[in-house]
Order: C-alpha cells, then sequence, then structure tokens
C-alpha cells in the first residue's frame, strides 16, 4: 500500500448517523440567501454538504420557478425547518406539511422567542419536541447553547441537539465553548452547532470541540465569494474533525523546546 | 363555486377536486403539502378530496432557507 492511501485509509471516518439516516459528509448546509440559485448550486458543491435546509412557505401561484429545480434530491438529502416559527402549534403544523410535502420524516425543528433576537424559546421547543417525536419524527433541534435545555431536549427524544454558535446571521462564531463542553460531555445523541458561524475557523472550532458537525448558511450565501466560502467550511469541517480524533496535545504554560537542548 | 387559495379567493367547477385546482394554477403536487380547512389532505387523497364553495386552501412548498 502506497504511504499515501495508508494516510488516506488512517484519516478514514465512521460515519454520522443521525436516527435511521447516515452521512459522510458533517456539514450541513442552507439554501436561502445566495445572490442566485447558479451560485447556490456551485456552493452546496462545494461544500461537499450530503443535507442541505430549506424553509416551507406558501406557494405563490404566479412564479413557476422552483427551488427543487436546483437540488437533486438524489444527491442531497433535503431537511425543511420550521423557521419563522414563534410558538410549538405553529412549528408542529409546519413540520406536518413538510412531512406531507413528500421529502422525509427529518425535520430541523425551531421555534423563536422574538424577532429581533431570534434567539429559541426553550419552552415552545422542548413542546414541539415531545410531539413531534411521538408522530415519529426524526428531530433535529436548534436550542441555544444551555448544557440543562439541551439534555431536556434529548431525553424528550430529539434524534440530534443542534446548540447555536451564536444568534442566526450573526457571524460570531462560538461563543461559549464552555457550554458547548458541556453539553457534549454528556450527549448521547450527536451535537451540531447550528447558526452564528462566520468564517471556516469557527467550523474547526466547533469540531475540535467533538460536535458531530456544522450547520450553517449566511457564512456561505453572503460571503463575497460563496463558492470559494463553501470550499474553505468543507475543508475547515474535516480539518476540526480530523484534529479531534487525533487528540490534541494539552496546553502549557511553559515553552518545551522541539528540538534537541544537548549534544552539541 | 368560490375557494380562497392562499389568501386569493378563486373560481373553479363544481366537483373540482384539490389535484384538479393544483393543476389548474399549475402547482406541481409532488412538491407541494395542502391544507383545506386547516386539516392536511394527504397526499393519496388529493385525487379524490372534493372542494365546496367557500373552503379555504393552504399550498405549501419549500423555499431557500437554513
Amino acid at each position: 500500500m502506497l504511504v499515501a492511501d495508508r494516510i488516506e485509509k488512517k484519516a478514514e471516518d465512521k460515519k454520522l448517523k443521525i436516527g435511521k439516516y447516515e452521512f459522510t459528509s458533517r456539514l450541513f448546509v442552507g439554501t436561502g440567501k445566495y445572490p442566485s440559485m447558479e451560485v447556490m448550486v456551485e456552493a452546496l458543491e462545494a461544500s461537499g454538504a450530503e443535507v442541505v435546509t430549506v424553509a416551507v412557505r406558501r406557494v405563490k401561484i404566479s412564479e413557476s420557478e422552483s427551488l427543487l429545480d436546483y437540488i437533486d434530491a438524489k444527491k442531497y438529502k433535503i431537511l425543511p425547518n420550521t423557521a419563522g416559527c414563534y410558538s410549538a402549534d405553529e412549528a408542529i403544523r409546519v413540520a406536518r406539511l413538510a412531512r406531507e410535502a413528500g421529502m422525509s420524516d427529518m425535520i430541523k425543528l425551531e421555534v423563536l422567542g422574538d424577532e429581533k433576537t431570534l434567539l429559541p424559546d426553550p419552552i415552545e421547543t422542548l413542546k414541539a419536541t415531545t410531539v413531534l417525536v411521538k408522530e415519529g419524527f426524526t428531530v433535529l433541534v436548534y436550542t441555544s447553547d444551555d448544557p440543562i435545555i439541551a439534555k431536556k431536549l434529548e431525553d424528550a427524544g430529539a434524534t440530534c441537539v443542534m446548540p447555536a454558535g451564536a444568534p442566526i446571521g450573526s457571524g460570531q462564531g462560538i461563543l461559549n465553548k464552555n457550554n458547548i463542553r458541556i453539553i457534549l460531555e454528556s450527549a448521547k445523541v450527536p451535537i451540531i452547532v447550528d447558526a452564528g458561524v462566520g468564517t471556516a475557523s469557527d467550523v474547526t472550532i466547533a469540531m475540535e470541540l467533538g460536535c458531530e458537525g456544522v450547520l450553517l448558511n449566511t457564512g456561505i450565501a453572503l460571503a463575497k465569494d460563496p463558492v470559494r466560502m463553501a470550499r474553505a467550511m468543507k475543508l475547515a469541517c474535516e480539518s476540526g474533525r480530523l484534529a479531534f480524533l487525533s487528540g490534541r496535545i494539552p496546553k502549557r504554560l511553559y515553552a518545551k523546546a522541539s528540538s534537541p537542548e544537548k549534544d552539541f | 363555486m368560490k375557494v380562497i387559495l392562499n389568501g386569493e379567493p378563486k373560481e373553479c367547477p363544481e366537483g373540482t377536486t384539490v389535484e384538479k385546482l393544483l393543476e389548474l394554477y399549475k402547482i406541481d403536487k409532488n412538491r407541494a403539502a395542502v391544507e383545506l380547512n386547516l386539516q392536511i389532505v394527504p397526499r393519496k387523497e388529493l385525487s379524490v378530496c372534493m372542494l365546496n364553495d367557500a373552503d379555504i386552501l393552504e399550498v405549501v412548498t419549500f423555499v431557500g432557507g437554513g
């Protein structure tokens, strides 16, 4: 076996399991806010994502163009969200409609508290999770980085818990690494950082912490060059995952020479 | 008769099914979900579900989102 092949083999990773679904790529990418459909198509390709999120909205009767004309459902697993819902009841309604529209039983559940912060409403989110789990949905639930609510969502049967790194679309990165670490310590379901990612290093940080994946949209869609940024995010995700699996050195307060100190 | 489709009043003949209405407005039923008077119409019932005067329909599909 060639050295290069051996290295490649060592870098192999187990698949990401979300309920009954399995994915190789750990980067989930949104489909909103791109400058054009063509740029979106290229960016999705460059990101290597296998899961792409979509929103559920009223059909505009005069419009003939559909987002789904641009997304190959054989290539991507489509993950509908409940974005724009501010109560458990609304989110449950949208989730049921999304399932009926025929994509899958996977739902990105998001129930927001208010329009200014777009922060999740933990109480309504928990209520909706309980109902949707009972109805057989594979629930990937968006939440804040609070470890207690994250645990409660897991206990309510969420298949995947997705704490925000920072507020939606804010690009501030992973604001509270310690909270993410605490969530990871006790989680028995995959933890995916969702929202707040601004640039590639934010993705790497999430993956180095041990998250199972990262979900992002704005960081790619509104970058000056979305396609190039999508590739950066893909590499960042892989780098962070590899670094996590490799076991980093402990941090030290003082220096430690890399070259032999004696025997000149 | 008149139905409300996504908030807009629309005319359709008596005996129109949900599926026919979608066809009339060129909505791809394979990419849509339909709520009739707040109840989801299962996909397999679209072709047999008859509309009545003053029915309220919500038809949703997928758009870009994060």
